[in-house]
């Protein structure tokens, strides 16, 4: 049965990543139309929660998402089974995790 | 009618420790089937070679191959459709232990059907009436979509899933549970849903097709595993509002 929460985890994360990659660059391309600076645009999400939730639950989504698909990989591509599997799908989740809610972090200010 | 031309046949032989190709040539006659060729060469040219096949028209689902690289059903294979230049290469099916020659093993094969609970179970009796589902019935129309298997394994060697991991259920194991969770007198489907979506389930089809595409008699073992997977997935929730409940 994990394995099939797993594949649930990662149809939810797609399913979240995919109105948020949409909206990501929407607001990018709309963001340079008008020539703003990266300062500008740092200006605008300084503080923000909206913002700051935003991307949050995207790095969450991508981490999760991602560290799934390598999951499949490793498992079909690499033969990696039980422990190993399980080590290094966490530690690239991990690491997924960490620089995205970091890069959150630095955009939000917090 | 006996044409001059023949054709360049390489056969795998050997056993499960390993084996080579020989190489035969076969006269090339018109409508001739691949399991003409190997028939061919068993009563002429070798008489030691283990191949496999009863009905020879394509019922049984004994017969199938490897030919020029592709899974196929030998009985109703025409030589002519796979010939390439005048060259055949026939091996055992892919993802199966071999036992000799072209003769495959096939337990792990039916283990999986078995493991999928694909077998019907029903409740009635025989002093009862016979069940009435109308054609119309979207389950009826699901199930009839995925009845006609032979259990040939073609789909099975046509898998990259399962020559990657081992333990996953396969193509045909697969689109018999489906079938028979459309069965509205069965009486296994929970614990069937249960079979399906452990390690080695409908979840790690990655849907490419190449079950459907090879599938002698053209099902779509593909679409009946994302059946599976929807089927599953609502399940799924539908337990979590129960616990929640």
């Amino acid at each position: 049965m994990i394995e099939f929460r797993l594949y649930i985890a990662q149809r939810l994360s797609a399913a979240i990543l995919a109105p948020l990659v949409l909206l990501h660059l929407g607001v990018m391309i709309y963001a340079i139309q008008g020539g703003l600076s990266a300062e500008e645009i740092l200006a605008r999400t300084r503080g923000s929660l909206l913002w700051g939730g935003i991307y949050g639950l995207f790095a969450i989504a991508v981490a999760v998402h991602a560290a799934l698909g390598l999951r499949n990989i490793l498992r079909e591509w690499a033969r990696l089974r039980g422990s190993w599997l399980a080590l290094a799908s966490w530690a690239f989740f991990g690491g997924l995790l960490f620089a995205g809610l970091r890069a959150v972090a630095a955009v939000v200010g917090w | 009618m006996q044409s001059s031309k023949s054709i360049a046949v390489k056969v795998w032989r050997g056993n499960a420790a390993g084996g080579r190709f020989a190489d035969y040539e076969v006269p090339h006659r018109p409508a001739q089937t691949i399991l003409d060729v190997v028939t061919w060469i068993q009563r002429h040219a070798d008489p030691g070679l283990a191949y496999r096949f009863a009905c020879r028209v394509g019922m049984c689902g004994s017969c199938a191959m490897m030919v020029n690289g592709s899974p196929r059903w030998t009985c109703r294979t025409h030589v002519n459709k796979v010939i390439d230049g005048n060259r055949l290469t026939i091996e055992p099916l892919r993802n199966l232990p071999v036992i000799k020659d072209l003769a495959c093993d096939m337990s792990a094969f039916f283990d999986k059907w078995n493991r999928a609970e694909g077998r019907f179970v029903g409740a009635a009796t025989r002093e009862q009436p016979v069940a009435a589902i109308s054609p119309r019935e979207p389950a009826r129309q699901a199930a009839d979509a995925a009845i006609e298997c032979i259990n040939c394994g073609i789909c099975y060697a046509a898998c990259d899933q399962v020559g990657w991991q081992s333990d996953y259920l396969g193509p045909a194991a697969l689109n018999r549970a489906w079938s028979l969770q459309n069965d509205s007198r069965d009486r296994n489907h929970a614990a069937r849903l249960r079979a399906v979506t452990v390690a080695g389930g409908c979840q790690q089809c990655h849907s490419q097709q190449g079950c459907a595409a090879h599938c002698p008699n053209e099902l779509n073992p593909t679409a009946s595993i994302a059946g599976l997977k929807r089927m599953a997935t609502a399940g799924f929730f539908h337990r979590a509002r129960q616990r929640d409940d």
